[in-house]
């Protein structure tokens, strides 16, 4: 109960505070290492955790530094070209070929127009990337707190247990509806462009992290720990966020992991059917869908779109996958065999909070 | 609540009148979308060298000069008679989608096998040797067809992968077939025809798209199969059964299995809802005359009322594919109850 004195601010609350920070650094430490031994337990899992580890910080680097910036007049890059540059193309005889397969120039050849595909993969990364960590955020808070209402005041006759049964009710409007179909119609009526493929995945996505929060937050709430905090005469919006959210954040945290994944998928998939980002910005589903007619003739300028695009969801997926399967009870008897049993657990809550 | 007859009628029937409260909700979510969005949509569907009286008739004939709540209540009232409207062109909806139904669901049915057939037995396996490199393997895989867009899947193939076995890539037959189609699946009316080679022309065009369909999806199965297999595993009765001396096999498939069945069996349900989602991407692709196909269509095309009508179809198919799997959740599950 130190929550009390909180706003008294007396010396001797300093030092518990202090004592507080100083066993939360402490925990984290150990977790920190508990998520090492789990993670060298899991090559997947190592994978997985590595990859999104380089594609998250190669975006951010090309974020700081644009393809075609310069730094005091000399123009530096990380990118080997200009991603709309339409190079110059070999030419035999008078006709030119400007599709050239990969070689030791181009890493991932060239398209009809003669640009760089590698440098234009890499130029959507951020955009790709940024979608899926945008909408799959905006879908765990707000799904996540509507879950959070619906799930925590649902006592009949009360004021909360009507605003839970409206929330439920259109969430399970929202859950009938073919995500991707109602996407695509968003989509297409909202016409052509980033913003309208953005609104119209926002609009679809939230709906399961109602169901799955909502979901946990029932299995929790009637556990005996939050009946003691209650009869102890902790306020209930403390109740909810210190013992209830606490305790369902890894589930969230390893349906968000993966649905970075899933969100970046669909989000390509609107482009390439035609109805989403504009035709000449570099973007995964684009890319494939300019080429996708000529895959037998120049295969490099749709497989290395469509391979960042694998490798990425894979790293999310392999990365929330090996998540999930640790912090599953179930399948951490599996796991313990090979490691002590004392060190999952904690490692588990570290490795959400690290993502988290 | 217990287990009667009775209770699974109460059951069934209280998610039917849910159903009614979704269709509502998903119509009146679609309608304005679309309407809202794009007030007048006679400019697109009447062409680019449309006279101004062409467009007029246009307007009138869809009612889109009244105010917008009154075109819904005209809509509305429409739906309830049995009338989904028409398309631009005055092609009615509902009977295009209700001939194209039976395509989608064979379709979808052919990839629902491919999971159970594939998916299940890598899951066993993935089980048994939990931790170890088959594990690994069976995990990257099925994460590779999560990871493997479904349009980017199709594509290759269709236009790779399909000509280089010699499969064909579309669901153009190129022939009518000369036998009465009582179920209009091509797989199915073969069969009842006794025609053996329809029926291998039949399949060879299902392959392609149902692989694509299943491989995004395969790792559900699988996922589901390997966490309850883990889960039976360290049972007594079967370490029982391997103490006695059984075979591998027959313990794994034959005790194991049929307990950790129940929970894949139901998300397999569940997944047969979104498996039509996803049959929009995968018809276009393969040129398969499925609702999908016609969705896209509609979407691209600003068919409005084919549209909503393929929402409603696809709503009403995944409550009724949940409900199935409900079901025979229940039904395999003595302990279960209905609710």
């Amino acid at each position: 109960m130190t929550a009390r004195s909180e706003s008294t601010g007396s010396g001797a609350d300093l030092n518990r505070q202090l004592s507080r920070v100083r066993a939360w650094i402490g925990q984290l430490r150990s977790g920190t290492r508990g998520l090492y031994k789990v993670l060298r337990a899991n090559p997947l899992t190592l994978v997985g955790f590595a990859l999104v580890v380089l594609i998250t910080l190669t975006a951010v680097a090309l974020v700081i530094v644009p393809p075609t910036s310069a730094v005091f007049g000399y123009p530096i890059s990380l990118t080997p070209y200009d991603p709309n540059a339409l190079l110059p193309c070999p030419t035999v005889g008078n006709q030119s070929f400007c599709a050239q397969p990969p070689s030791l120039e181009h890493f991932f050849g060239t398209d009809r127009a003669g640009r760089d595909v590698l440098s234009r993969v890499l130029t959507a990364l951020p955009l790709d990337l940024a979608i899926g960590f945008l909408i799959a955020g905006f879908a765990l808070l707000t799904g996540g707190a509507l879950g959070l209402i619906a799930g925590f005041w649902d006592r009949p006759g009360t004021l909360g247990a009507a605003v839970s049964l409206a929330i439920m009710r259109v969430t399970d409007v929202f859950l009938a509806f073919p995500s991707l179909v109602l996407a695509l119609a968003i989509a297409a009526s909202l016409g052509r462009g980033t913003i309208p493929s953005i609104i119209a995945i926002l609009l679809t996505w939230w709906p399961y992290y109602v169901r799955l929060t909502r979901g946990e937050v029932l299995a929790v709430k009637h556990q005996p720990y939050v009946t003691a905090a209650r009869a102890a005469g902790v306020a209930e919006w403390r109740i909810l966020f210190r013992h209830v959210l606490r305790n369902i954040a890894e589930p969230l945290v390893v349906y968000f992991t993966m649905d970075v994944g899933t969100v970046l998928v669909v989000f390509s998939t609107i482009s390439f059917i035609g109805i989403g980002v504009p035709p000449n910005v570099p973007e995964w589903g684009n890319m494939i869908q300019a080429y996708s007619d000529y895959l037998l003739i120049f295969p490099w300028v749709v497989l290395f779109p469509g391979l960042a695009i694998f490798v990425t969801v894979l790293a999310f997926s392999l990365l929330g996958d090996g998540l999930r399967d640790i912090l599953d009870p179930r399948s951490r008897r599996a796991l313990s065999q090979a490691e002590t049993p004392t060190s999952a657990p904690a490692a588990t809550a570290t490795a959400a909070g690290a993502l988290g | 609540m217990g287990r009667s007859k009775g209770d699974l009628v109460i059951f069934v029937s209280k998610r039917l009148i849910q159903l009614v409260a979704v269709l509502f909700g998903v119509v009146t979510i679609t309608f304005f979308f679309t309407h809202v969005a794009i007030p007048n949509p006679c400019y697109v569907w009447s062409g680019p060298r449309a006279t101004q009286a062409t467009i007029q008739q246009c307007i009138d004939k869809n009612d889109l000069d009244k105010p917008l709540l009154d075109q819904y209540v005209l809509y509305l009232g429409k739906l309830l008679s049995g009338d989904w409207s028409t398309s631009p062109r005055g092609v009615p909806v509902l009977p295009t989608i209700l001939a194209a139904f039976p395509q989608t669901l064979e379709l979808v049915v052919a990839a629902l096998f491919l999971m159970v057939v594939v998916g299940i037995p890598l899951g066993v396996i993935a089980a048994n040797n939990s931790g170890r490199w088959s594990d690994h393997l069976v995990r990257t895989f099925y994460l590779s067809g999560w990871a493997t867009p479904t349009y980017l899947g199709g594509v290759v193939l269709s236009i790779a992968i399909g000509p280089l076995v010699g499969l064909p890539h579309s669901g153009n037959f190129g022939s009518i077939p000369t036998f009465p189609e009582p179920f209009h699946m091509s797989v199915l009316d073969a069969l009842v025809n006794l025609n053996l080679p329809a029926v291998v022309d039949a399949v060879a065009h299902l392959i392609l798209p149902a692989t694509a369909l299943a491989f995004i999806n395969l790792g559900i199965a699988t996922r589901m199969t390997r966490g309850s297999m883990l889960e039976v595993l360290p049972m007594d009765y079967v370490k029982t059964a391997r103490i006695k001396g059984l075979s591998d096999f027959w313990v794994l498939y034959k005790h194991a299995l049929r307990n950790s069945l129940i929970s894949t069996v139901t998300v397999l349900g569940i997944t047969a809802g979104s498996l039509l989602s996803t049959s929009v991407v995968i018809e276009e692709i393969f040129q398969w005359p499925g609702v999908g196909r016609y969705a896209f269509e509609s979407i691209v095309k600003y068919n409005f009322n084919g549209t909503i009508g393929v929402v409603i179809f696809f709503a009403v198919g995944v409550v009724v594919a949940n409900l199935i799997a409900d079901i025979l959740y229940g039904l395999l599950d003595p302990r279960v109850e209905w609710r």
